[in-house]
């Protein structure tokens, strides 16, 4: 079984006026066959959590630890966390024109698979991964993201998500913007995932409409730059019905 | 704008002071009045200001008159069928050329050139094969002038490739007619001793699609002035560019775009790679939008990717805008390193560094080369590209 251990993380992020803690102490602990929502209202730290796990230049960790398997994430670089078995699927993926994604995505296996995969059936897989996110074949001769409308995107990067499959998952609220139906593949994509039993998903949003799809095993709350409250799928419903006052009020009360 | 947004060199101030002249200006302030006289070219000093990016002592050969016998540069062409060539005397060169000499260097081709070569597709004719022309540099001093003609509504692609080593100034003309289609292409790929400055001249016919794309890779210095004015309404030009500068190279690309008639339609997109100590590129380019010239449309772009320390990369788009009666007119110039959020999507993806910029300047470019339309051609690019790269990236690696 693997796990993806996060202790204790302190983070601050660069800003013109010098850094500024974002994560005051995050604890969280992923074991693979477990969904994770976690849930917060703007400015948590949601999604800086995401992008100093997978290492974004912008963010310094300052105290703490992740551990995949037991391996410290947080002194390896970017392409190590990932070939360490660590995918986060963005929320504002970034364009790279004239990089079509079908060399996009062939680069990307040979480097987590330490070989070039084999041409007759790579090509078949990523039609496969393309078509079942409902995405044209014509899609692998486009640019990476651009030009892709914001559903496209998503549905990109679940795509990634299937056809790198990788041992733990940050889906960095990958449900805004999206339609209904959109939000179905999406979400059909990400349980088909996980229905894999050995595949850990730490889900990060902002709108409890997701988990209509995706059926979380645990979910935190995320206020203020830690887990403010942890439960399991009655936290969102109670989320959903009482929104995010009460712990907000809480943190204006502490200050 | 997409990859790089590190220093943007839109000149605002430029360009109002631009507009205030040139509504009274009859010839446009930002090009030299053309004449085929040497000596309305005085010898440049550097600070002029078509002059003031180049290193004037390193192109010095070229402003001098020719000592001795001239020397044409050797060059064959594989050529379609249809295409005729023919030489002109340097008195019919000057009657059929688009324009006369915008500067010294190109005013000495005119001046010592005994013949030019005319190469033309005759009209409604339409190539199937590329005409492809090769000038080889042979060590030598050479001056040449070629001419195109292609006829109206004719169709044809055009290679020009330089190799070699050489000191040369050259003078082109190509004269498109009406309706007619040409996608023309040169490649500047000279050995590392190489001086090369020149002149070439696009006269677009009614309704003419043209399509340009300059590769510059090699030589020591390489300038060369691309200007455009429209026979008649409706026509369009589109100039792309590549260019790889490594150390102590001069690499300087001048773009004129004369909108003298209603309709028309200009769009540049030139893209610069620099690495190594003393690597220079400059990218000028000029749009005057006549008052005559209603509802036409114009956007010049230029990206420069810095790899290493030690590079200077110059850009300077400017617009001289004479009526506002325009379909739309804009320019943008980004000149900077590598995207930090494109190389930490790359890497997310378990891409390791040298691998995602090797993928980003690929893609940089491949935008350009897509559009050559030369498929050998394009083969080729790409691998130059890869190799320019190989030498960079191993070091940035380090």
């Amino acid at each position: 079984m693997a796990t993806l251990q996060i202790i204790d993380l302190h983070v601050d992020v660069q800003t013109e006026s010098g850094p500024k803690q974002i994560l005051k102490g995050v604890n969280l602990t992923v074991n693979s066959g477990e969904v994770h929502a976690i849930m917060g209202p703007n400015g948590s730290g949601k999604s800086t959590l995401a992008y100093s796990i997978a290492g974004h230049p912008k963010y310094t960790i300052t105290s703490g630890s992740v551990l995949l398997d037991g391996a410290d994430l947080t002194t390896m670089k970017v392409d190590e966390r990932a070939r360490a078995g660590l995918f986060l699927a963005m929320q504002y993926p970034v364009e790279v024109p004239g990089v079509s994604v079908s060399n996009f995505l062939r680069t990307a296996k040979t480097a987590l698979d330490g070989q070039a995969p084999k041409v007759r059936t790579w090509v078949k897989d990523v039609n496969a991964a393309l078509e079942k996110m409902q995405l044209d074949h014509s899609f692998s001769g486009r640019s990476v993201n651009e030009g892709f409308s914001g559903g496209e995107k998503k549905r990109h990067e679940i795509a990634q998500l299937e056809l790198l499959n990788p041992k733990f998952a940050i889906l960095d609220e990958t449900d805004s913007g999206l339609d209904i139906d959109a939000l179905r593949v999406v979400a059909d994509g990400v349980n088909r995932y996980s229905a894999q039993g050995d595949r850990g998903v730490l889900l990060i949003t902002h709108y409890t409409r997701i988990l209509r799809y995706i059926n979380p095993d645990f979910v935190h709350v995320f206020v203020d730059g830690r887990v403010a409250e942890e439960g399991g799928k009655e936290l969102a419903e109670q989320l959903e019905a009482e929104g995010y006052v009460k712990y907000t009020q809480n943190v204006k009360a502490d200050a | 704008m997409t990859i790089l947004v590190e220093k943007k060199l839109v000149e605002k101030k430029d360009t109002m002071n631009n507009l205030a002249e040139a509504v009274e200006a009859v010839e446009s302030h930002l090009h030299p009045v053309p004449s085929w006289e040497v000596d309305a070219h005085p010898l440049p000093t550097g600070r002029e200001e078509v002059w003031r990016f180049t290193p004037i002592r390193r192109l010095r050969p070229l402003f001098k008159p020719f000592e001795g016998e001239l020397s044409h540069i050797d060059w064959d062409a594989d050529q379609p069928d249809e295409v005729v060539v023919r030489t002109l005397t340097s008195e019919e060169a000057r009657e059929l050329a688009v324009e006369a000499p915008i500067d010294r260097v190109s005013a000495l081709v005119g001046a010592t050139g005994s013949w030019a070569t005319l190469f033309e597709v005759p009209a409604e004719v339409e190539c199937v094969q590329p005409l492809s022309i090769t000038l080889h540099g042979e060590g030598r001093d050479s001056r040449d002038h070629f001419l195109f003609r292609v006829g109206n509504h004719a169709k044809v692609t055009i290679v020009v490739r330089h190799e070699g080593s050489a000191t040369f100034a050259s003078k082109m003309d190509v004269i498109v007619g009406d309706g007619a289609q040409v996608n023309f292409v040169t490649l500047q790929d000279w050995a590392d001793d190489t001086i090369h400055a020149g002149q070439t001249s696009f006269l677009i016919g009614r309704d003419a699609q043209v399509r340009t794309v300059s590769v510059s890779l090699g030589g020591s210095v390489v300038r060369i002035s691309e200007t455009t004015r429209f026979a008649g309404p409706g026509g369009s030009i589109e100039q792309f560019g590549l260019y790889f500068v490594d150390a102590g190279q001069h690499i300087e690309h001048r773009l004129f775009v004369d909108h003298n008639a209603p309709h028309t339609r200009s769009n540049v997109d030139y893209r610069g790679a620099l690495q190594g100590q003393g690597a220079h590129s400059v990218w000028v380019g000029d749009v005057l939008i006549r008052k005559i010239a209603e509802g036409i449309e114009t956007y010049e772009s230029n990206k420069n990717l810095v790899l290493t320390d030690g590079c200077q990369a110059d850009s300077v788009p400017n617009l001289e805008i004479q009526t506002g009666e325009i379909a739309g007119a804009g320019h943008s110039s980004t000149t900077g390193r590598f995207d930090d959020e494109q190389l930490f999507y790359l890497q997310s993806r378990g891409i390791e560094e040298s691998e995602a910029k090797r993928l980003v300047v690929h893609g940089f470019f491949n935008d350009i080369i897509r559009r050559i339309g030369v498929p050998e051609l394009e083969a080729h690019l790409r691998e130059v590209v890869e190799t320019e790269l190989a030498s960079s990236l191993s070091e940035v690696s380090q």
